[in-house]
């Protein structure tokens, strides 16, 4: 039983890291139906922008949950800017092409950070500083609740909570839900589109930024290549939640972490990647508008 | 696919060959390794000896009245890259011999090229038995798994008197399944249980979930024969898991980097290794003092091996009086008691060095010497 609930919360951990990079895969799908394959680099962009910040800009300073913040907020502003450039460059001239344009522009774009990544930051994996002063807390019955986990459960909970009042309390929401309802409609009734979607993606690379420092406190390894599979888990967690949907994407995303740590600490490590697409086929075959996704009927 | 790559580079090679033929005044020996990648210090540390000594060779001479020439290749922890890095060194280089890799994975991938082409290879410390088996023209100048296994069982049942095993090895790694099982092997023998046998895949950043499941069979000790981003890792999350039992492991360990990634987790753990920087042998003390000067850090093992591989094979051509393969594989066979930075390397039929062990501590930010152990 201890062991189970060791289990649960190393997955919990887990599972909103991969909540943060959803949500932005949802909120640029549900604005503009496009699946920005590139958001897991920008989630790798967003680590390594916290790891030069704290390497040069603040070399000396103490692990609190201060520094903490100051590297999260470095490292959301500074994935928010190539979320800008990115959209501008890549996606703002496609917008009335085909959609598969959009989508090869976007697996476009992934491989040149990918690979410019490589270029600028180096192949070799390097090693996230502690930012956080750890402690390990024995909560009883031997099991462990780590500081660090905790911090990451709650800095995910509050930023997702900013995102839903976002979207959900102000006139910039709405704005956004109108876009994601009908961009054409929108555009009629006076909403700057272009001003909405680029906040869009401002929002959704900030957090992917702040996804990435996270996950460096947790895992400190990263390399160029680090957004690939968390990339891939966070869009089929969206897709299990319902892509287009906020709270789906949190729940498929915590889902989606839970089952993984069983499946590694139950079953084996080596089906743990698998099990992430079996997922995805079962929820795809059996309700293929995701958990809470909303069946749509395509007029002709 | 793999023929075109062959007629290509073929062609290349005819293409060059007017530049760079065997009348040459150089010999050309190439490398390949992971200087890139989670295994980067490997490559590096490897090349960076082999350097060293190509440097030695050439101030007192060269070889056969000619200067030695490094092609050196990164194939950034591949194994299809080792593969390809090699049919580019014999190819297209025209090397007279290669030295490479350090993981056995790696080496098993290019092994079947040098063998096809009969150009010998040596890798400096790839440690699966099955290296050597892939052909007559593979050898390595350090020990294997099965010795390296024993060693490590034995320490810790023996002089760390610890009676239950947990086992945490790479899936994909030939180097890990196979040192875990040797391991194994001799500890069931002595009397010791394995409690648990986890895995993970290399690549891999979260191990939590397979250490809440050791941690639950409350063993004496974890062994980990892993590399080193994966062990540094591994020991963190260990420690934060709330596991305090010793950790030990192989020669994979080896790096500055596990200090830097591990940081105090990896502090008390012991692994086996091929050689100690305390080892006062003239042959070592001098290697660490040149290789300081040129390179300003101290070498780990790997750097030694690569040393001892490149002055094994320069040695044999010595000896062979020619740089053609069949020769040169020859001499290489009959190297003898050779007075190497690793130990005293005699090449067995098997083409494997026997050479004692070392089991190593972490303490501090060096590696202590524990004890030495002859096969």
């Amino acid at each position: 039983m201890n062991e189970f609930i060791q289990h649960t919360i190393n997955g919990l951990a887990l599972g909103s890291i991969y909540a943060l990079v959803a949500l932005g895969y949802t909120m640029v799908f549900g604005v503009l139906q496009l699946i920005n394959f590139a958001h897991g680099d920008i989630f790798m962009v967003g680590s390594f922008i916290g790891l030069y910040f704290i390497r040069y800009a603040i070399p000396n300073a103490e692990p609190s949950i201060f520094t903490a913040i100051m590297v999260i907020i470095a490292a959301m502003i500074g994935s928010a800017i190539v979320g800008v450039i990115i959209e501008k460059f890549a996606y703002r001239p496609l917008r009335k092409a085909p959609r598969i344009n959009i989508l090869i522009t976007a697996i476009g774009v992934s491989l040149f950070l990918e690979y410019g990544g490589q270029l600028v930051f180096g192949a070799s994996p390097q090693f996230f500083p502690d930012i956080l002063p750890r402690r390990l807390i024995d909560v009883g019955g031997d099991i462990i609740l780590d500081s660090n986990q905790l911090t990451i459960f709650v800095m995910s909970f509050v930023l997702m909570q900013i995102l839903s009042f976002l979207v959900f309390k102000t006139q910039f929401g709405r704005s956004m839900r109108a876009i994601s309802h009908s961009l054409e409609t929108a555009n009629l009734i006076g909403i700057n589109v272009n001003k909405v979607i680029l906040i869009t993606f401002i929002i959704g690379s900030a957090l992917a930024g702040a996804a990435g420092v996270l996950y460096g406190v947790a895992y400190p390894k990263i390399d160029p290549l680090l957004g690939l599979l968390p990339g891939l888990k966070a869009f089929i967690a969206a897709v299990l939640g319902g892509i287009g949907n906020i709270t789906g994407a949190v729940i498929g995303a915590i889902i989606l972490g839970l089952s993984e740590t069983y499946v590694a600490g139950y079953l084996s490590s080596t089906y743990r990647d698998a099990l992430a697409f079996v997922i995805l086929i079962i929820v795809l075959l059996v309700r293929p508008g995701g958990l809470l996704g909303s069946k749509k009927i395509e007029k002709v | 696919m793999k023929s075109m790559i062959t007629v290509m580079l073929t062609f290349m090679m005819l293409l060059l060959g007017a530049c760079q033929n065997k009348g040459s005044d150089k010999i050309v020996i190439g490398n390949f390794g992971s200087m890139t990648g989670a295994e980067a210090t490997f490559g590096i540390s490897t090349k960076q000896g082999i350097e060293l000594a190509v440097e030695e060779y050439n101030k007192a001479g060269g070889l056969l009245g000619k200067q030695i020439e490094l092609k050196a290749y990164d194939n950034q922890g591949k194994p299809e890259e080792a593969r390809l890095s090699v049919e580019k060194l014999i190819n297209v280089d025209n090397v007279v011999a290669v030295i490479g890799e350090v993981a056995s994975t790696r080496s098993l991938a290019a092994a079947p090229v040098a063998q096809q082409y009969k150009v010998p290879m040596i890798s400096p410390s790839s440690t699966n038995p099955l290296v050597t088996q892939k052909g007559d023209y593979i050898f390595r100048v350090c020990f294997i798994d099965p010795f390296q296994g024993e060693v490590m069982a034995k320490f810790a049942f023996n002089s760390l008197k610890l009676k239950k095993a947990a086992i945490l090895r790479d899936s994909k790694s030939d180097y890990s399944m196979g040192l875990a099982n040797y391991f194994i092997k001799t500890f069931e023998s002595l009397g010791g249980t394995v409690v648990a046998d986890e895995k993970f895949v290399s690549g891999d950043v979260d191990f939590k979930a397979q250490l809440t499941s050791l941690k639950n069979k409350s063993p004496d000790f974890i062994f980990i024969p892993g590399y080193y981003t994966e062990v540094g890792l591994i020991a963190r999350q260990a420690r934060e898991a709330g596991i305090k039992v010793p950790m030990l492991g192989g020669d994979g360990w080896d790096s500055d980097k596990l200090l830097e990634i591990g940081g105090k987790a990896v502090e008390g753990s012991y692994f086996s290794n091929h050689y100690t920087v305390e080892d006062p042998r003239p042959e070592v003390q001098n290697f660490i003092k040149n290789y300081h000067t040129k390179f300003g850090i101290n070498p780990d093992a790997l750097a030694a091996s690569g040393y001892d591989a490149a002055r094994v094979l320069f040695e044999a051509i010595t000896r062979a009086g020619s740089i053609e393969g069949a020769k040169v594989r020859d001499a290489l066979a009959a190297t003898k008691d050779f007075n190497g930075a690793t130990g005293i390397i005699t090449i067995n039929e098997q083409r494997d060095a026997t050479k004692s062990a070392v089991v190593l501590q972490v303490v501090g930010k060096v590696f202590k010497f524990v004890e030495s152990v002859r096969p």
